[in-house]
């Protein structure tokens, strides 16, 4: 008997009787990865547009300091910008919910929750998740989460105003937004657990026979390691959140220091607590949650590199070693955000030489990424062209990071715009162009069409020309001295006016970029019915998620037999192949 | 569709599902109390003064006798799995029900420390030290409470496995099992820590 054969016949005497399910439990309460992966995709993409929405009513008043706001003016109510002049109570809550929903209700998600779930139980060869229910539970815990944020807005004194870092003493005395954001992110936190405890079991317990760790597309390495930075870097900030709640519910001074002066009143608190525990705290998740953020991109990067270049991907076995280092370095280096605290040069110096290092894996990725061009004969396609404007993005992102990794230097840049510049280098025109290139590129699998190219080309150039436009400039800025925080752009500084025009235009490119982003949503919406049809691998990809049939059906498992893999996961023109790639496993047609 | 390893130990890891998974949680639960033993440490090292656990009302024969209640829990509980493996219902039920009482009586003597604490006005608002002993002790206890729940539906409803699939069934207390001494063992650490150092 054959290895397939026999395959066949473990799948058969396995398969029970389906029954119809009810639409409730197919497409609401799913358990199925790939159902609740388009759950987690459409939810993040909503949230991901309203953050940006958040920032673009923002930069009305950064350009435009102290006029009433246009069109929408009026819908922000009277409370917060009374005749569509913006409050500036209301400007830092913008601020805040932006921070807080990039990352945790729309990067974040977007990038585990959809992408891992919907893609690694296929491209591992896995007929689900190994614990579906936790899964549905996970997705309803983000979207609680998400609810729960949102609705902050409404209650007296709106959202939280103390920063996406909500620092304390300021968050502790904060209006009752700052409890509801902590109560969101319980929820997230939760959310997150149960995610990432169930891609690792499924990662480590259901690969294909046939599949070892060695022959893991690069993607699900990358989802491996985020997982685990998941795991362990989020309790740390539950235990934070929850000593803040105490703080502002039960009246405790985890962060209160002792004769705390607020509003020129001494607070009536024991005192006692430390800020700076907040803020070691949250770091520590917060920095590896970096790495949350970058991981996954780097992942789709890779893998639409290689199948693009039709070739395999240039230092494979370095990169897992890099990928591996990173997740475990992203633990000791979160301090290197508080070289302003005054918590002492020795711990400084320890923090600052972590962040040289963790620098070396994270430049190897990219070096690999970049030399895997060499030689290719590159097509150029929607998503390769995303996967190609993130690599320099990315780039920029992470250089212009060293300089805040040195103390020094960070002492003359922290809490400007400079930082503002190189993180959205590293999270927007980084992450979310692999985003879209991931969207792009797996586009056909989930729906059996592929979107527009024309129209794709049309949002890559658009996006990618205007997103340098936004974040540019805010080097120049920053450099020049220019606060993150100030309400007004900066015009009541005196070493600001010098660099002051740059605001309209950051402001102009962000409005722009929106308009660069109609066609995404006009292609999106428009080839989920109407696009055109494709084969089930219609970009000649190796990896098993193509090997599936086009849009696998919902609620079925994920192949007809269990798959076996023979090779590696990029085997692109080989020498003996006319047909110019060799699929990673044998899959038997039903 | 059919999940493998979900009852089966995986050749490679030799493990099934939910033991690897229960592991993974029990990792991320250390990484939560670990944040607040360190936040413990850096609030006392940096505090002025750190009142011994007894000056803040802290009752230390009640702490011990809640300690044995715990540590005799853990024991009932192994014994309720391998009572379980060797398909002996009425033992199981008689070990896993102690369990549950024994956790029934933690909580009690827990509720009498508390309402002592609130009748004199030790509260998390006094003092530091009672802060973290609160959140502390309350986290705690919300995990005792949480592995109440899942034993008594294993004692319960979900007993009905035992007929119906053995082995999957056996699996299950012994993933409630390794939760329970987790809880068991943060205990271990918190009762020195807040009531004796």
């Amino acid at each position: 008997m054959s290895v397939l054969e026999r395959d066949e016949h473990v799948a058969h005497s396995h398969s029970a009787p389906h029954h119809e399910e009810g639409f409730l439990r197919k497409y609401v309460f799913s358990q199925d990865h790939k159902w609740i992966g388009i759950q987690y995709g459409f939810t993040a993409l909503c949230f991901l547009l309203f953050g940006f929405t958040l920032m673009m009513i923002m930069r009305w008043q950064l350009a435009y300091p102290g006029k009433p706001v246009p069109i929408i003016g009026g819908l922000l109510g009277q409370a917060n910008a009374p005749g569509g002049i913006m409050l500036p109570e209301f400007y830092n809550q913008l601020g805040a919910m932006h921070g807080t929903i990039m990352v945790f209700l729309a990067i974040v998600p977007l990038a585990v929750g959809a992408f891992g779930n919907y893609v690694v139980p296929l491209q591992i060869g896995a007929p689900d998740m190994a614990f579906p229910k936790l899964n549905m539970a996970s997705y309803w815990a983000y979207f609680t989460g998400g609810v729960v944020m949102f609705s902050s807005f409404f209650v007296k004194g709106g959202a939280a105003n103390s920063g996406w870092t909500s620092y304390a003493p300021l968050s502790v005395v904060a209006t009752t937004g700052q409890t509801i954001w902590l109560l969101g992110m319980v929820c997230l936190i939760t959310s997150s657990l149960l995610g990432s405890i169930n891609f690792i079991v499924t990662i480590f317990q259901l690969r294909a026979r046939g599949l070892s760790f060695m022959r893991l597309p690069f993607f699900v390495w990358a989802q491996l390691v985020t997982s685990f930075l998941l795991l362990l870097a989020f309790p740390p900030l539950e235990a934070a959140a929850v000593m803040q709640l105490m703080d502002r519910v039960a009246g405790s001074s985890f962060f209160l220091p002792s004769g705390l002066v607020v509003s020129g009143q001494v607070l009536a608190n024991s005192g006692g607590g430390s800020p700076l525990l907040w803020q070691h705290l949250f770091w520590f998740l917060a920095h590896p949650e970096v790495y949350v953020l970058i991981l996954p991109a780097l992942g789709i990067v890779a893998e639409v590199i290689a199948n693009n270049t039709r070739k395999p991907l240039w230092g494979y076995k370095a990169m897992v070693g890099a990928t591996l280092f990173l997740g475990f370095m992203s633990f000791i280096v979160w301090a290197h955000h508080m070289f302003m605290t005054g918590m002492g040069t020795a711990i400084s110096a320890f923090f600052q030489t972590t962040t040289m290092i963790i620098s070396v894996p994270s430049v190897v990725i990219l070096s690999a990424l970049l030399l895997s061009l060499w030689g290719g004969s590159i097509r150029f396609t929607t998503p390769m062209l995303f996967a190609l404007g993130f690599l320099p993005m990315f780039g920029i992102g992470g250089l212009t990071g060293l300089p805040l990794g040195l103390a020094p230097t960070d002492i003359h840049l922290h809490d400007t715009y400079y930082v503002i510049g190189h993180f959205h280098y590293v999270v927007a025109p980084g992450t979310i162009f692999a985003m879209f290139a991931g969207i792009y590129y797996w586009f056909p699998k989930v729906t059996g069409r592929k979107l527009n190219d024309t129209l794709g080309k049309l949002h890559f150039w658009g996006s990618f020309v205007f997103i340098n436009g936004v974040f540019m400039p805010m080097f120049i800025q920053g450099m020049a001295g220019v606060s993150r925080r100030l309400y007004d752009g900066g015009a009541q500084y005196a070493h600001a006016q010098g660099v002051l025009h740059w605001n309209s235009f950051m402001s102009i490119s962000a409005w722009l970029l929106f308009v660069a982003q109609i066609p995404f949503l006009i292609n999106f919406f428009w080839s989920i019915r109407k696009g055109k049809k494709v084969s089930a691998n219609p970009w000649e990809a190796t990896t098993l998620e193509w090997s599936a049939a086009s849009s696998p059906p919902i609620a079925h498992g994920n192949f007809p037999h269990p798959p076996v893999v023979v090779r590696g996961p990029y085997e692109y023109s080989p020498p003996d192949a006319p047909s110019g790639f060799l699929p990673q496993g044998e899959v038997a047609r039903a | 569709m059919q999940i493998p390893y979900t009852v089966e130990n995986h050749p490679e890891t030799g493990v099934y599902n939910g033991k690897l998974g229960v592991w993974l949680f029990l990792a991320s639960e250390v990484m939560l109390f670990g944040a607040l033993f360190s936040s413990y440490i850096l609030l006392r090292t940096n505090a002025a003064h750190w009142p011994h656990g007894v000056e803040e009302g802290l009752n230390i024969p009640l702490a011990t006798v809640n300690t044995m209640v715990l540590i005799a829990s853990s024991v009932t509980m192994v014994m309720a799995w391998a009572a379980a493996r060797l398909h002996d219902l009425k033992k199981f039920r008689l070990y896993m029900g102690t369990t549950f009482l024994c956790g029934l009586i933690f909580l009690g003597i827990k509720y009498v420390e508390y309402s002592d604490k609130f009748h004199h006005g030790h509260l998390p608002s006094k003092s530091t030290f009672l802060a973290i002993y609160f959140t502390l002790t309350g986290l705690h206890g919300l995990h005792v409470i949480g592995g109440m729940i899942v034993n008594g539906y294993l004692w319960g409803p979900g007993a009905k496995l035992f007929h119906t699939d053995h082995a999957r069934f056996s699996n299950r207390i012994e993933v409630a099992g390794l939760y329970w001494h987790f809880v068991d063992l943060v205990w271990i650490f918190l009762f020195p820590v807040l009531y004796l150092l």
